[in-house]
């Protein structure tokens, strides 16, 4: 059984570091090995060998519930050692560099890295540094790939394709490396995106990456078929970009009346974690016929298995 | 000292409105017997040895505005001697040196140990500024009169900008009454907040806070303002972008004011900062490639004045970091020269004009007896090669820092020999 999720793929980069270095090639490699996995982690026996002898490092410089967990269950299923740092104990606290980390790991032989951290192009950083392969947890405001894949999948599950899709991607863009992974994939794959957020949250000429704008949320969800919500980053934020979170609500919050301007099948989306009443209405959030927020995480664990399958080898 | 003749070389020595082909002649002083088409053969001794320079360039030495040195305090990064074998190596005799150390320069007793390190270990001429305000803070001015008194030439908060308007109105009417020379780094604080890249699609796709050219337009139009009123001596350190251009443009007929940009401004932009590349984090920082060719158009239409290198040294470890935690800036002063010559080779500015950018307009600026080749004046000047070709190899760099913007660039245009004081101190 195991052996039929053994095949050779190909794929142009040694490193996960940003959708932004993927061919659509490489992510079609990526989304049709990670729909094996999808029925596999429902079944009893969820356990491969594929990645057996293999280690996996994880190190996550910033606090993370679903990600950090995801990678690390998807190793063990694939039957990799996986070790999770833990940055609190550890040298960097002690002032260490991440060059000098990325040393002393190298030494270890690990076979994959697994990296968030604070800043933007850390992980690239790292790759430079290392002999195996780096995937980007997220990285600053800049990527954090797998959850852009793990989005499309999840898409792809549900409106069975994104080919002509109109995709409404909300609320603090600014901050988001979700926002713009996504921005890359699903461009890519052929979707059609409203980018929505105020003005002082919106990055600086996103335009020109062939999206959408819009400062008003009504008009930005006008018959989409996706609306993705982001989560306000307030610990970012460093100074006043917002009056309040009751007029970010009024305005920007995901609420029965503005998603009335969506199609009426839209889905809703969001990478978590969710401030309720604040971008999403929690009723809206919770509700099973059009919020698929559950099933994003769970299709997460099949596309880092599938990831880290395929940058092991 | 023995006497030195150069013959047949293209001399251009802006100052002196020079720009033809001649001799050179420096005297037992190392001083600067004669210049020009009149000095030839015949009128050489005949027992003298001469050196033939047919094809090869006279500039005056260059004058650099804007030179971070390690000492007192980094001398990890950069010490004087380090600085003045640069400096030499690119043809460059005098700098005006930043007074961001440690301890900062803002009182008289360090300048004393400025000028005395500064005299012993190098071999350039070192003018040091001293900080528009004590410790660097903003708040309180420094001596303006005695600094001066002691050799200071000018006033900067050198990375730093006043971004207290009260305060700047106070350094202006200071300045005026000692008439001392103010340079203003400029950048708005809040808006370049966190900042590191220009604000535009690459600090949007590289996920870095950006520097809105703005911050810098808003700091040129709040001081040109002040400056109609308390009119002193002051210059705009560095400008990056067209905004800022257009900024001066307004004020040119209506204040006196003077203007610098960097070679890295000039020659690169903000997608040469392509995978996080640390040696490029610069302030202010590189911009579009519309607001680098509005800069030449700006130096064609004499809205700047000088050319500096922004030599800014730092060693490995502060660049093997990441982007954010990197420090900034880029080690330069070798390739100021070589990189302003690549402005004349692709046709965007004349090469009277880039060496007078580099030499008599700084020295004027300065107040200061240097960066021309005048009967009887010091002979600094260096001798060049415009069309050679060589690569920028980090490993050749004689600056304690490593730190290049654009190594393996291939480069048009080296420095041969550097003289100061009529003494070879440089030869490649």
């Amino acid at each position: 059984m195991a052996t039929s999720f053994k095949k050779a793929v190909k794929i142009s980069q040694k490193n996960l570091l940003g959708i932004q270095d993927l061919s659509i090639s490489d992510i079609n490699v990526i989304l049709d090995d990670a729909k094996q996995f999808i029925s596999l982690n429902k079944s009893k026996n969820k356990k491969l060998d594929i990645l057996r002898g293999k280690t996996q490092i994880n190190l996550f410089f910033e606090p993370s519930t679903r990600t950090q967990s995801s990678f690390e269950l998807a190793g063990k299923r694939l039957g990799a050692d996986v070790m999770s740092m833990n940055i609190v104990n550890s040298a960097i606290k002690k002032g260490e560099t991440l060059i000098d980390t990325a040393m002393t790991l190298n030494a270890m032989h690990p076979d994959i890295i697994v990296i968030r951290h604070q800043d933007s192009g850390a992980c690239n950083l790292l790759s430079q540094k290392v002999n195996c392969a780096v995937i980007n947890a997220g990285d600053g405001r800049r990527e954090h790939p797998t959850q852009a894949l793990l989005d499309a999948l999840t898409i792809i599950d549900r409106k069975k394709k994104i080919q002509g899709l109109k995709i409404a991607i909300c609320g603090d863009i600014l901050h988001s490396r979700v926002a713009r992974s996504n921005i890359y994939l699903l461009n890519m794959l052929g979707a059609e995106l409203n980018i929505v957020a105020p003005s002082n949250l919106m990055p600086k000429d996103i335009d020109k990456l062939g999206v959408n704008k819009f400062s008003d949320m009504k008009k930005g969800l006008k018959d989409c078929d996706i609306v993705m919500m982001l989560r306000l980053q307030n610990e970012r934020m460093t100074s006043s970009f917002l009056s309040s979170n009751r007029e970010y609500y009024e305005y920007y919050g995901l609420t029965p009346d503005k998603l009335s301007y969506a199609k009426d099948d839209a889905l809703i989306m969001h990478p978590g974690p969710m401030n309720r009443g604040i971008e999403i209405d929690t009723k809206l959030a919770d509700d099973i016929n059009k919020s698929v927020i559950k099933e994003q995480v769970e299709l997460g664990v099949a596309v880092r298995m599938a990831c880290l399958k395929i940058f092991c080898e | 000292m023995k006497k030195k003749y150069f013959l047949n070389a293209n001399i251009v020595d802006p100052y002196n409105s020079i720009e033809e082909i001649g001799g050179l002649i420096i005297d037992e002083e190392g001083k600067i017997e004669a210049i020009g088409k009149k000095v030839n053969k015949n009128n050489i001794p005949s027992r003298e040895k001469f050196i033939d320079l047919k094809e090869k360039y006279i500039f005056p030495g260059l004058v650099d505005m804007r030179v971070f040195v390690g000492e007192p305090g980094y001398e990890y990064k950069e010490n004087f001697r380090t600085l003045s074998n640069a400096a030499l190596a690119g043809g460059v005799t005098s700098v005006v040196t930043m007074p961001n150390t440690s301890p900062i320069v803002d009182n008289v007793s360090i300048v004393d140990f400025i000028k005395r390190r500064g005299r012993d270990k190098s071999k350039i001429n070192i003018y040091p500024t001293a900080s528009l305000t004590k410790n660097l803070e903003g708040t309180n001015m420094t001596e303006f009169g005695l600094l001066q008194k002691k050799g200071i030439v000018g006033f900067t908060d050198g990375t730093q900008t006043i971004q207290n308007t009260r305060l700047m109105s106070r350094i202006m009417r200071s300045a005026y009454d000692l008439n001392s020379l103010v340079m203003q780094h400029a950048e708005d604080y809040e808006l370049a907040k966190n900042g590191m890249v220009n604000d535009g699609i690459i600090a949007t796709q590289l996920g870095l806070h950006g520097i809105p050219d703005l911050a810098e337009k808003i700091i040129i139009e709040r001081d040109l303002s002040l400056l109609e009123d308390f009119n002193c001596r002051y210059h705009i350190s560095q400008i990056s972008s067209s905004k800022s251009v257009d900024a001066i443009e307004r004020k040119k007929d209506i204040v006196n004011f003077t203007t610098g940009v960097s070679i890295n401004n000039l020659s690169l932009n903000e997608n040469d900062v392509g995978d996080f590349r640390t040696f490029l984090k610069l302030s202010p920082p590189l911009r579009t490639e519309e607001d680098r060719i509005s800069l030449i158009k700006a130096i064609n239409k004499d809205l700047v004045d000088v050319i500096v290198s922004d030599h800014k040294p730092e060693d490995e470890e502060s660049k093997r970091l990441t982007f954010t935690q990197a420090a900034t800036g880029a080690s330069g002063i070798e390739t100021l020269l070589p990189l302003a010559l690549e402005l004349f080779h692709n046709d965007s500015v004349k090469l009277f004009k880039l060496i007078k950018l580099l030499t008599s307009n700084p020295a004027k600026i300065l107040k200061i007896n240097k960066g021309n080749l005048s009967v009887g004046s010091d002979a600094d000047l260096c001798i060049v090669d415009i069309y050679k070709p060589w690569i920028v190899k980090k490993e050749k760099i004689f600056s304690k820092s490593k730190n290049t913007s654009i190594d393996d660039k291939k480069l048009q245009g080296q420095v041969l020999n550097t003289f100061v004081k009529g003494e070879e101190l440089f030869k490649i």
